[in-house]
């Protein structure tokens, strides 16, 4: 059983969901970043989800796609992902990546996977490799014991459903709609279904991200997931300025919508 | 080893190719392929892409010898395959009027595309307004700017176009944001991918609506006298290269050139000489040559060809090119630039700047083969689009007289 299970097991005999922040690296820099991630655990997220800025994030709406360009024009590193992880992992919280898989190719899977789990990772998710297109990062994640936490969408078919569900660990990632990340003014009936679904299909713990970005939101999804994933929302409330304090009143504010508290 | 290389099915081309999209996107691309898959042992379905072909586009193509020209290039015979004169101006058609047909087969009524020349978009638009379907083009900013005659021609036909301000504001931005669109709206919309690149069934498919481009001139030339000792095209993403070169790919003794876009050098950072330059890599969905940092960030690219002004190419190429089939050499703006206007001067044909390049190739292989060889080159498209741009190049803009 992984770090990621573990906690998530327990936080759900406490009763609630888990609360995953993202947020990436080097936006609007490398430290404030890490100082950032270091308020995400302060104020409330059980998960850290660590994002290295790409190139070309097709999975992503304007707030990360801006966010990701300036830590890219800022200089940012992998390297800086594996600092910001080992920086989660001190102050309490399971880190887990989320990168796009190029990063990874191109660093190699195994090395990636290693250097990882040395950082105190957990996992990764993977918001462009499936576990058909990923059966090589699946075997060098396994022999690392890093989780492979793939994503269901609305769209994904049953029998989609039960390959995903079977290749994932840690958790399913349940997209609550058809679109990129950003804020959205409801989530939506679909994510229910996604998490249903993917519970059919074997899956013990599933998460949903996409377009949560308000305590009630928050409390809504957690009445039927196991976590509650929100990265724009943090993005936008740090901004280009960094405001620390403005995101720690945000993290509380979802902190307090896992908990049924709005 | 005796197999063929044409029609390499896919998804798979030696190491290159696959499907490397957000699960959101895995069922509708599995839907394109068994679609896909279904239409093309449908004979109806390739007569009606056959009846389009001839009697809207304006198929088969003809070939042009280009005596006049070829004096400049050691003197050896050129030809050129005249894909400049289809309906709407390149070869973007022929792969337009497939995927157009194969979206009303699996009853999506919108369309999306990327472009980077326009010339993608002016078919899609063209495709769509033929075919009752709503359309939207996305583009580069840079691209909407330095090819606005095209934005305009695309927003006479319906569609419409709108500007991605973000990245390089060029295609890659344009096709980032088409994938965007595509998985928040994939239930109604199918998206019309323009080039050989891309995930599976794309690259496969794409160039099965692209052959057509040397199915024809192979008999042209047959009926020349012979089979011509090498075909050139242009590279962007690779689709009018990979239809100008998959009816020669058995035919040992015929060279294909593809010719890449080297900007100001491959040399410099101001190029899109992806298979010269680059490395293996997953970009917009398929693993292929890319350019790229030593860490995987997308490199930036330059061209003064808008269409060819691509930091990825299809990974049919970059397989070609690891099993030495197939050889891409890097011709720079100034060598397109000078091979356009001895095509204006020599022949009275103004070319596209993209297809520039592969003119510019032959002038460098026909003086290293000499007189005996003959060549083919294809003409992806006429330069209309280009003639602010290229009289800006040579001054000849009203007010720019010395
Ligand atoms: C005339 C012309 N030729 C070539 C290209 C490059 O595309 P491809 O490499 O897919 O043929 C373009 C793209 O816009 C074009 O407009």
């Amino acid at each position: 059983m992984s770090a990621l299970t573990e906690r998530l097991d327990e936080i759900r005999a406490e009763g609630r969901a888990a609360l995953i922040g993202y947020l990436p690296v080097g936006y609007p820099d490398v430290s404030t970043s890490i100082a950032a991630m270091r308020v995400l655990v302060e104020a409330g997220c059980d998960v850290v989800e660590v994002g290295p800025p790409y190139s070309d994030p097709v999975l992503d709406g304007p707030v990360i796609q801006h966010a990701a360009a300036t830590a890219l024009r800022q200089g940012v590193r992998v390297d800086d992902t594996f600092t910001a992880v080992n920086a989660v992992a001190e102050a309490g919280a399971v880190p887990v990546v989320m990168s796009y898989c190029n990063l990874m190719i191109q660093r190699g899977y195994e090395r990636f996977a290693r250097e990882l789990r040395e950082a105190g990772g957990a996992g990764v998710i993977t918001p462009d490799l499936t576990p058909d297109t990923g059966a090589d990062w699946i075997d060098a994640a396994r022999k690392q014991d890093i989780d492979t936490i793939f994503l269901a969408a609305p769209s994904t078919t049953r029998e989609r459903m039960h390959l995903t569900v079977e290749a994932s660990r840690g958790f399913v990632y349940a997209t609550s709609l058809m679109g990129v990340t950003g804020e959205r003014a409801s989530v939506g009936d679909a994510a229910q279904h996604v998490v249903a679904a993917a519970r059919e299909a074997g899956a013990e713990r599933v998460c949903v991200g996409l377009g949560v970005s308000t305590g009630a939101q928050a409390a809504d999804v957690a009445t039927y997931a196991d976590g509650v994933i929100v990265g724009s929302a943090f993005v936008k409330a740090m901004g280009d300025g960094g405001d620390l304090d403005a995101l720690a009143v945000k993290v509380q504010e979802l902190a307090a919508g896992v908990r049924g508290v709005v | 080893m005796t197999g063929s290389l044409q029609s390499a099915p896919g998804p798979f081309f030696g190491e290159f190719g696959g499907r490397f999209v957000p699960e959101a996107l895995m069922p509708a691309l599995e839907e394109l392929t068994d679609a896909y898959d279904k239409a093309r042992v449908d004979p109806a379905f390739f007569a009606e892409l056959d009846r389009l072909a001839r009697d809207y586009t304006g198929r088969p193509s003809i070939i042009t010898e280009v005596p006049r020209f070829a004096e400049h290039a050691g003197g050896a015979r050129i030809f050129l395959k005249r894909e400049d004169l289809n309906h709407s101006g390149s070869h973007k058609i022929n792969n337009v009027l497939g995927q157009a047909l194969l979206t009303k087969r699996i009853g999506k009524s919108r369309v999306i595309a990327e472009t980077g020349a326009g010339q993608h978009g002016v078919a899609t638009a063209t495709a769509a307004a033929l075919m009752d379907l709503e359309c939207i083009i996305y583009m580069g900013e840079e691209d909407t700017e330095r090819q606005a005659l095209n934005v305009a021609r695309m927003r006479l036909l319906g569609a419409e176009v709108i500007p991605v301000a973000t990245g390089t504001r060029t295609l890659r931005d344009a096709i980032n944001e088409a994938f965007r669109d595509w998985v928040a709206n994939v239930d109604t919309t199918n998206y019309v991918f323009g080039t050989a690149a891309g995930p599976h069934p794309f690259p496969a498919m794409v160039r099965d609506f692209q052959r057509v481009i040397s199915v024809e001139s192979r008999e042209q030339m047959l009926a020349q006298g012979g089979l011509p000792d090498a075909v050139l095209a242009c590279v962007g993403g690779g689709s009018n290269a990979i239809g100008s070169f998959d009816a020669y790919l058995d035919d040992d003794n015929v060279r294909l050139i593809g010719c890449e876009a080297a900007g100001d050098g491959v040399d410099t950072d101001r190029h899109a000489a992806t298979l010269t330059a680059g490395r293996t890599g997953v970009l917009h969905g398929s693993r292929s040559f890319i350019l790229q940092d030593e860490e995987g960030q997308t490199q930036d690219s330059h061209s003064i060809s808008a269409g060819l002004d691509y930091p990825g190419v299809g990974p049919e190429h970059s397989w070609l090119a690891s099993i030495g089939r197939a050889e891409y050499w890097p011709v720079t703006d100034t060598e397109a630039m000078e091979a356009f206007r001895l095509l204006c001067r020599t022949e009275g044909i103004l070319p596209a700047i993209e297809s520039s390049h592969a003119l510019a190739g032959a002038l460098t292989l026909g003086k290293e083969l000499g007189p005996e060889a003959t060549l083919l080159v294809t003409l992806s498209g006429r330069g209309d689009k280009d003639v602010e741009q290229a009289a800006r190049w040579f001054d000849m803009l009203p007010g720019e007289d010395a």
